[in-house]
């Protein structure tokens, strides 16, 4: 069983919810990302998301974007992210899951690097702009490195292609819980959590279920957590804390630790 | 051998194109694809669309024998597509008025697109102003400051424009910004790409409605000439003008394809726009084409004088036939593309548009090396009205 899988059942056991937190890797600069990645961990994170910065997140809205252009500004790569899971592997047991648009991969080639995110503690990968159709040699590789590959499902997939998408993914499926680009919402909408309800059933003993964008404050997680979801997906809030804090990297690691407790608290009032 | 014309199949060039999206636009593009393939073989939606580009448009366009650019060259006759006299004064018109007709047929009232130097933003609000639609325009903020003019037309024709911050405040960004409007609001709203790039449909669906540019050439150089010409030269940006007149000619392997990028200040400086001359293949704005790009994969900042060439990525379709073969990429820069500017200007009383006056500066180069009695057909895809402020500036005192 892969770690990923592990995780939601050791999650499971203690009758809470996964907490997957994200942040995007060399975010203010390559120098902190272990600091900010081990408040999260403190804070109570049980997977970890980490972006690679792409110069054209077409899924992204602004706070994520901005979180792009501080990465990639500081001199941020693909290598600077997988690195960062990889020494984070030297001190923690949390699964880790890259982030990053197709082309990053590509343009590395996408055996190379699958061989190298695979020997450097990561668990998974979400492509953001690769849907099940473009995916074959994708998902081909990243089996054969024994990558769990994380797609997405979205309020317009329809019922035929979601049964292709869940035949392609393995971790857990990464359901976008509104038409719309990444970004903290102030509330959950009552269409979201019907379509949160309706893929709970969908996805029941095939594969975990993690639900994002717009997710940000506690009492979203706790809607979420009602609705029977496997995993809450929380990533810009984070981010407005880093961009708030860029002056005094501690204060941003102390309120992200916080803030992560309070989510993770928030997981466990079932 | 597999019929150039008979490309995408299954959504792909050869290789190239694909959907390459955020999964909540799939199902749109997917039923985008299915309404289309219907709608165009629809009788009412085709003699629709061909009363607004003879009434509207001003279709037929003329082929012009420019016979002071042809002697002083001392080669091939030259032949000049005139779609500057088009509509708003370039090939844009015919892309805008198809699509935006289509979204009429599916009955989306809502229409974002993109725009760069603003050509495609204006005829995008003159073919929704035209045929009653609300449109809504995306242009990086750079660009904005310098089109004001085009930017003031779009206003006028009832289009709000949103000038674009993030990234580079260029094509590329705008492009960006008008997925992300499309993923928030897909459903009540139709997105009207202006060149032959995105995920598929869009390269399929432009390249047909620009393709009317090859079927006259076509025609009227059998009228003019009793053959097909030995060469067709249009520039490439996304490259929706180039692919307009190369299409019908795809299969006859003799006429000879040329599509001109922008070498900028030169390919080996590194700020140019010519994705296929110095790009490698890649994943972007939807597609697989060959894209500017650092190692990492990170889209690089592009240059050309000419804003409507200003894009990193270029047209799948163009990726395949570079691949095949079957048309050369060749890459004018920004000076002999002024140069040519100018020299069209005098010899022929006709000012280009800075895009295609890198296809006139290709022709320089191309016509003393073929015969007299050969032939080479130049796509004018626009006119130059909108740059004769930057020439200026570029030339300085010479002019």
């Amino acid at each position: 069983m892969s770690r990923l899988r592990n995780a939601f059942g050791v999650v499971s056991r203690r009758e809470e919810t996964a907490l997957i937190g994200f942040v995007m890797g060399g975010d203010p600069t390559p120098k902190y990302g272990q600091r900010i990645a081990e408040a999260l961990i403190r804070g109570g994170v049980d997977i970890l998301e980490l972006g690679i910065p792409f110069s054209d997140p077409i899924a992204d809205g602004p706070t994520i974007q901005a979180a792009a252009v501080r990465s990639l500004a500081s001199g941020t790569t693909s290598n600077t992210v997988i690195d960062l899971a990889k020494t984070l592997g030297r001190h923690y047991d949390i699964p880790i899951v890259l982030l990053t648009y197709y082309n990053l991969i590509r343009a590395r080639g996408i055996q190379n690097f699958m061989e190298k995110a695979s020997g450097s503690n990561v668990d998974g990968i979400v492509i953001p702009d690769l849907p099940a159709e473009e995916a074959e040699e994708y998902k081909e590789t990243a089996v054969a490195y024994g990558l769990d590959t994380i797609f997405l499902a979205a309020p317009t997939t329809s019922v035929n292609r979601l049964s292709r998408i869940l035949e392609l993914t393995s971790g857990f499926l990464y359901l976008v819980s509104l038409t719309g680009v990444t970004g903290a919402r102030s509330e959950i909408q009552i269409r979201t959590l019907e379509l949160v309800k309706r893929f709970v059933k969908l996805t029941k003993g095939k594969v975990p279920l993690g639900v994002g964008f717009g997710i940000s404050k506690p009492d979203h997680v706790r809607q979420l957590v009602k609705a029977g979801v496997d995993a809450a997906i929380v990533g810009s809030s984070f981010v407005d804390i880093i961009a708030k804090n860029l002056e005094d990297i501690e204060d941003a690691c102390t309120n992200l630790e916080v803030e992560t407790r309070r989510l993770k608290e928030a997981t466990r009032n079932s | 051998m597999k019929r150039l014309a008979s490309y995408p199949t299954g959504g792909k060039f050869g290789q190239y194109g694909g959907r390459f999206l955020p999964e909540t636009l799939m199902d749109a593009v997917l039923e985008l694809e299915k309404i289309y393939v219907k709608l165009k073989k629809n009788k009412d939606f085709r003699n629709d669309l061909d009363s607004l580009l003879k009434a509207y448009a001003g279709r037929p366009t003329p082929l012009f024998l420019a016979k002071n650019l042809s002697e002083s060259l001392g080669g091939a006759k030259i032949y000049l597509k005139r779609e500057d006299l088009l509509h708003g004064g370039a090939h844009k018109i015919n892309n805008a008025l198809g699509q935006a007709l289509l979204a009429k047929y599916i009955g989306k009232t809502r229409i974002i697109a993109e725009t760069g130097a603003g050509q495609h933003g204006v005829a995008t609000a003159m073919a929704c102003a035209v045929l009653g639609l609300k449109a809504e325009v995306y242009m990086g903020s750079e660009d904005v400051e310098r089109q004001r003019l085009n930017v003031f037309r779009m206003k006028l024709l009832g289009t709000e424009v949103h000038p674009v911050e993030s990234g580079s405040k260029t094509l590329k960004d705008a492009i960006n910004e008008a997925l992300r409007d499309w993923v928030t609001n897909v459903d009540s709203t139709y997105y009207l790409i202006g060149s032959v790039v995105g995920p598929h449909p869009y390269p399929q669906i432009v390249r047909d409605f620009q393709s009317v540019i090859g079927r006259e050439i076509r025609r009227q150089f059998a009228t003019e000439e009793g053959r097909l010409p030995e060469a067709i030269v249009a520039c490439v940006g996304g490259g929706s003008n180039a692919i307009g007149a190369f299409y019908p000619f795809l299969d006859d392997q003799k006429v000879k394809l040329f599509g001109v990028e922008a070498a900028g200040l030169g390919l080996d400086t590194g700020h140019h726009a010519a994705s296929i001359s110095g790009g490698r293949e890649g994943v972007f704005h939807g597609m697989l084409t060959y894209l500017l790009q650092d190692p990492n994969g990170q889209v690089k900042a592009t240059h050309s004088i000419s804003a409507g060439l200003d894009y990193p990525g270029v047209g799948p379709e163009h990726s395949l036939l570079e691949s095949l073969g079957r048309a050369e990429y060749v890459a004018v820069n920004d000076t002999e593309a002024a140069k040519a500017f100018v020299e069209l200007s005098r010899l022929e009383g006709i000012i280009p548009a800075l895009e295609p006056a890198h296809a006139i500066g290709y022709v320089h180069e191309l016509a003393p090396r073929m015969k007299k009695d050969e032939a080479i057909v130049v796509n004018l895809s626009g006119r130059g009205d909108k740059d004769v402020q930057v020439v200026a500036d570029f030339l300085g005192e010479q002019i």
